[in-house]
């Protein structure tokens, strides 16, 4: 009998807390796979961020550490200080990175940290309870914005990539969506990348996952799915946005 | 040989923690403690270290955890308001058990202030400035020869304890220059194998161990009470291990001063005015503010008509003094606050005024 | 001829009809009418030769519950 499919060993084999149709545990998983794939799951140190995610270090299969609010970055770069040759990683969510976190998440990048960032972006604060993030769309129902987003009162959504990507010490920004098979598997792609850049010593990488947040967004996981691809991907575009050229 | 140099406050706590060990400082410009960011920024990649000026002092304190937790001796080093800014980051180090080293050059405040000497961080240093059930351990050196002899002891405390130890001078031992005789940076061996002696922290399971998990979440509320009270218990051994003070001359004092820091040498030449007007005075001097040194005041002479705290701050220290003294005497403020500094002429003319209406 | 097929740990599965939503075979993988222990009505597989062994509905699964093989 041959394997054609396994769930990686770079996770712990329990049920995550994770509502149903979340896709935080597709990006765990592949970013834990591409570690197992390139045999760094030893050398690897992960920063989890507050939000739903701060939970991941009970699933992620390596040496973590919990984060203040929005700090990840800072934290990440004083641990790859200690440990130059590890492979260090944050895991952040839209209200960590786009909101209380924009001043780390900007230095790191600008200090060009030889870290890397993976960024879920659901256009939402999950574990607060579906308030508005930066990221949330202009006409977007959260519990902060009941009547919908209004540029007036909020301001038009933040696209991180694209900030980061002007950044100098960027040395790798993307964009993915988990949204289909072929989605996953160029994010797939996107996050053995970074970590590629990270170990030769580029610069900072940063993937950002549009990701999925059913419960908050009132969907059921397959209407979410189909949300990503009618609503977000107009307004966050997939793609490269720096360190592809050439 | 005679070793001693003459060297600036600033540059000598910096140097007194490579010395110790510290191979790892992350700062934020601030007055009056740049000099220290500064030499930090010259020393430490030559001493096989790194130096990192961080964005905000929220940052530092931030990247101070993340080297400390992968098992590095930090230092981190602000002044009044920016410590106000590393409070979050204290909290956290207590709440997950990783130590560190902070000094704060402590400035006149509130708010921004100003940038002249206090000691209005008292209360900020000793009770905490961040949420929770958590202690800092503080130091206060009264010279610079001091503060160079407890930064190799906070390293220890520090690793010791699992926890924060913070020293805290004002802008005065900070600017100040002293002789003193510094260590060599060989008196401390760099630890080969960090994961031999600090077995927590995060280095990569390199797939030889169980992973570790650096975490302060905890949302059972059981097994929140049962962290806080083992950390609780780990206070309880500091608070009998760790109290210490220098005390001046009060074995037959009539009034006791209680001083700590750079006014502590004020309160002396004081001593030695009012000595002269026939009045026998004498100190306590709090080496460390957490834990407060209570056992000191058992010293205190029956015939001892007043304790007389001694500060620069509206009244912050006398807290600490009344619950030591706890009745037993009349407890007295004399203070300067915002930047000014008391003179032994006036710290003595107020000690008589206070003794003339007793 | 190799048979490829899909198993479900159906203790991990949340019911959130992802991998059906991408299966490109009608009725290889279907709702329970039944609670799991976790309280969700999990997917099971089917155990007819159906299965092309695309790695869709593995790859869209958020909970680890789908492993693919051949034989």
């Amino acid at each position: 009998m041959n394997t054609l499919f396994e769930f990686t060993k770079g996770m712990k084999p329990d049920s995550t807390s994770y509502c149903p149709g979340c896709t935080h545990g597709i990006a765990h998983r592949l970013i834990m796979e591409a570690l197992c794939e390139r045999g760094d799951l030893g050398r690897a140190i992960g920063v989890a961020p507050i939000g739903c995610s701060i939970v991941s270090h009970n699933y992620m299969n390596v040496d973590m550490c919990e984060s203040t609010h929005g700090r990840a970055p800072a934290i990440a770069s004083g641990i790859k200080r200690v440990h130059p040759g590890n492979i260090v990683f944050t895991y952040q969510g839209d209200g960590d990175l786009a909101s209380i976190g924009t001043g780390e998440i900007i230095h790191a990048a600008h200090r060009g940290e030889h870290i890397t960032t993976f960024f879920i972006n659901n256009a939402i604060y999950g574990m607060t309870g579906g308030q508005m993030a930066p990221t949330t769309f202009i006409g977007q129902k959260t519990t902060t914005t009941a009547e919908g987003r209004t540029e007036k009162a909020n301001g038009k959504p933040l696209r991180m990539s694209e900030m980061i990507a002007t950044v100098g010490g960027a040395a790798y920004v993307e964009r993915v969506a988990l949204n289909s098979p072929s989605g996953v598997r160029k994010a797939k792609k996107a996050v053995l990348r970074a970590l590629d850049v990270q170990d030769r010593k580029e610069g900072f990488s940063f993937v950002e996952f549009l990701s999925t947040c059913p419960t908050n967004w009132g969907l059921d996981p397959v209407a979410s799915i189909e949300w990503v691809n009618t609503d977000m991907i107009p307004y966050y575009p997939l793609g490269n946005f720096k360190g592809m050229e050439g | 040989m005679d070793d001693r140099r003459l060297m600036k406050g600033n540059e000598a706590f910096a140097e007194a923690a490579i010395v110790s060990g510290c191979r790892y400082y992350f700062g934020y410009p601030i007055t009056p403690q740049n000099e220290l960011t500064e030499y930090m920024s010259r020393e430490l990649p030559g001493a096989g270290g790194s130096f990192v000026q961080a964005e905000s002092e929220l940052a530092a304190v931030s990247m101070a955890y993340g080297a400390a937790a992968a098992g590095g001796r930090v230092l981190i080093s602000s002044s009044s308001p920016g410590i106000a800014l590393m409070q979050e980051g204290l909290s956290f180090l207590c709440s997950v058990d990783i130590p560190l080293v902070v000094l704060n050059v402590s400035r006149g405040g509130p708010g921004v202030g100003g940038i002249q000497p206090g000691q209005a961080d008292y209360f900020q240093a000793t009770r905490g400035g961040g949420n929770g059930d958590y202690h800092i351990i503080v130091y206060a050196p009264a010279s610079i020869q001091e503060s160079i002899d407890l930064m190799g002891k906070a390293y220890d405390v520090a690793e010791h304890y699992r926890n924060p130890v913070m020293l805290l001078v004002d802008g005065m031992l900070g600017q100040m220059m002293e002789p003193v005789s510094m260590p060599s940076r060989d008196a401390y061996a760099l630890p080969e194998d960090v994961s031999a002696m600090k077995p927590w922290a995060i280095t990569g399971h390199d797939n030889r161990r169980e992973r570790n998990v650096v975490k302060s979440l905890r949302l059972k509320p059981d097994e929140l009470e049962e962290a806080v009270e083992k950390r609780g218990a780990k206070y309880a051994a500091a608070e009998q291990e760790l109290a210490s003070y220098e005390a001046v001359d009060i074995e037959s004092a009539e009034v006791v001063f209680v001083a700590f820091g750079s006014t502590s040498r004020i309160v002396k030449d004081a001593i030695g005015l009012l000595r002269a007007d026939g009045v026998r005075a004498g100190m306590i001097r709090p080496i460390s503010l957490w834990p407060f040194p209570e056992r000191a005041f058992e010293q205190v002479p029956a015939s001892a008509k007043a304790v007389i705290s001694v500060e620069l701050s509206m009244g912050q220290l006398i807290q600490d003094v009344r619950l030591a003294v706890n009745g037993r005497f009349p407890v007295e403020l004399i203070h300067r606050t915002g930047g000014m500094l008391l003179t032994p002429e006036e710290v003595a003319a107020r000690t008589m005024d206070i003794l003339e209406v007793k | 001829m190799t048979k490829k097929f899909v198993r479900i740990d159906e203790a991990k599965c949340k019911g959130c009809n992802l991998c059906v939503s991408v299966c490109p075979k009608d009725k290889l993988i279907s709702g329970k009418d039944t609670l799991n222990k976790a309280g969700y009505y999990a997917v099971t597989a089917n155990d007819e030769n159906i299965c092309i062994g695309c790695l869709n509905c593995a790859l869209m699964c958020p909970d680890g519950a789908i492993s693919l093989y051949e034989e």
